[in-house]
């Protein structure tokens, strides 16, 4: 049952994910394939959204496949299924914070999955870019040619601008503007 | 004012006005919660942000309970976890329902091709500016490179990564203290 299922993995996906932001996208973009609930295409859409809308980036993510997959009913288990690992972990480390401080287990632990999120994230950075870059597959007619060049400057720019620590906001309603100017410009179907 | 609703508003708060979720969210909760409200000083802060980076899930979740919690209870923990998700809820319900009927428009999907190759680019700061924080040693350069090529081309399951390299990590840490003969607890 879907509601279920997106209970559950949502569960599984808060419990995996260590660390901000960014952390929790590759478990998303693993999950969300297995089950078919997005595609990668729709999933980048939504992550623009997630920036530019207040409020955690995993909750976000989390109402949003719900409510896509499974209404709103499916929106609050995907939530609270994100919500509840986190929760429940937390409130036993209160109890016995200054022995989970002083771990060593846990340093150790936090050693190996910290650069691993990094890697990860790095894996996730290399398939929504196969994805921006040619999202008809390797096609090479000459309009998805224009596209990934479309694609490529406004990735260019975008990055510079990020770099310049520009706000991500700002960034995405820029890359939207030059997208529409562009689709026009060339007529895109 | 009872302190539970007065956590549920002011977490209601955080939620509704930070951008980008967990780091983005903590000189907010430290305004609110250090400064305006007093309920904690800046070094409990501290100690909260650093657990909330090395316990699973997301890290503006786990601020939320674990100041909830440090200041009224368990009652307080729900209420502040209740209050930062509570915004993220219903503006992504609206929106999802907005997307829906503007998706097929020329004019958005024009705007979500160049979005998607923004996004690529904040994926990318993202990522150097974790590598920037992370250790610089062969230790943690071998697990990153070790985790890039399981998932992205082995395309092994990221929940296994995360295990792996939790025990590996583990492992490390207890033949490195065994040859230093620490004392640990």
């Amino acid at each position: 049952m879907i509601l279920i299922e997106l209970f559950l993995t949502f569960l599984k996906i808060g419990a995996f994910t260590f660390g901000g932001g960014y952390a929790m996208l590759p478990l998303i973009q693993s999950e969300v394939e297995r089950h078919q609930w997005l595609t990668q295409e729709e999933l980048v859409n939504f992550i623009a959204v997630s920036e530019s809308t207040p409020g955690p980036l995993a909750v976000n993510m989390a109402t949003f496949v719900g409510i896509r997959t499974g209404g709103i009913l499916g929106a609050l288990c995907a939530t609270f299924g994100v919500i509840l690992p986190s929760f429940v972990i937390i409130l036993i480390v209160a109890k016995c914070f200054e022995k989970f401080r002083k771990s060593n287990a846990v340093s150790g632990i936090m050693n190996g999955l910290k650069p691993a999120v990094i890697g990860m994230i790095a894996s996730s950075f290399l398939s929504v870019g196969s994805t921006v870059f040619f999202s008809d597959g390797f096609k090479t007619d000459i309009f998805s040619e224009i596209q990934f060049w479309i694609s490529f400057s406004i990735f260019i720019l975008s990055a510079i601008l990020a770099f310049k620590k520009v706000h991500p906001i700002a960034i995405i309603v820029l890359s939207a503007v030059i997208g529409i100017i562009a689709g026009y410009g060339f007529n895109f179907a | 004012m009872n302190k539970n609703i007065d956590l549920f508003l002011t977490f209601l708060k955080i939620g509704a006005f930070t951008f980008g979720g967990g780091y983005a969210m903590i000189p907010m909760i430290q305004q609110e919660i250090c400064i305006q409200h007093q309920w904690l000083n800046e070094k409990d802060l501290l100690e909260i942000v650093a657990v909330a980076e090395s316990t699973p899930g997301p890290v503006a979740i786990n601020a939320a309970t674990f100041v909830g919690y440090r200041t009224s209870g368990f009652s307080g923990a729900c209420a502040a976890t209740f209050g930062v998700v509570l915004p993220s809820f219903l503006i992504i319900s609206l929106i999802s329902m907005v997307l829906k009927e503007f998706q097929d428009f020329r004019a958005v999907q024009y705007a979500f091709m160049g979005i998607r190759a923004g996004v690529l680019a904040l994926i990318l700061k993202a990522l150097y500016s974790m590598f920037q924080a992370s250790e610089k040693n062969i230790f943690s350069y071998v697990v990153m490179a070790v985790s890039l090529i399981l998932t992205a081309f082995l395309k092994i399951d990221a929940v296994c990564v995360i295990i792996g390299c939790a025990v590996f990590g583990l492992l490390r840490s207890w033949i490195y203290r065994k040859e230093h003969n620490y004392d640990s607890d």
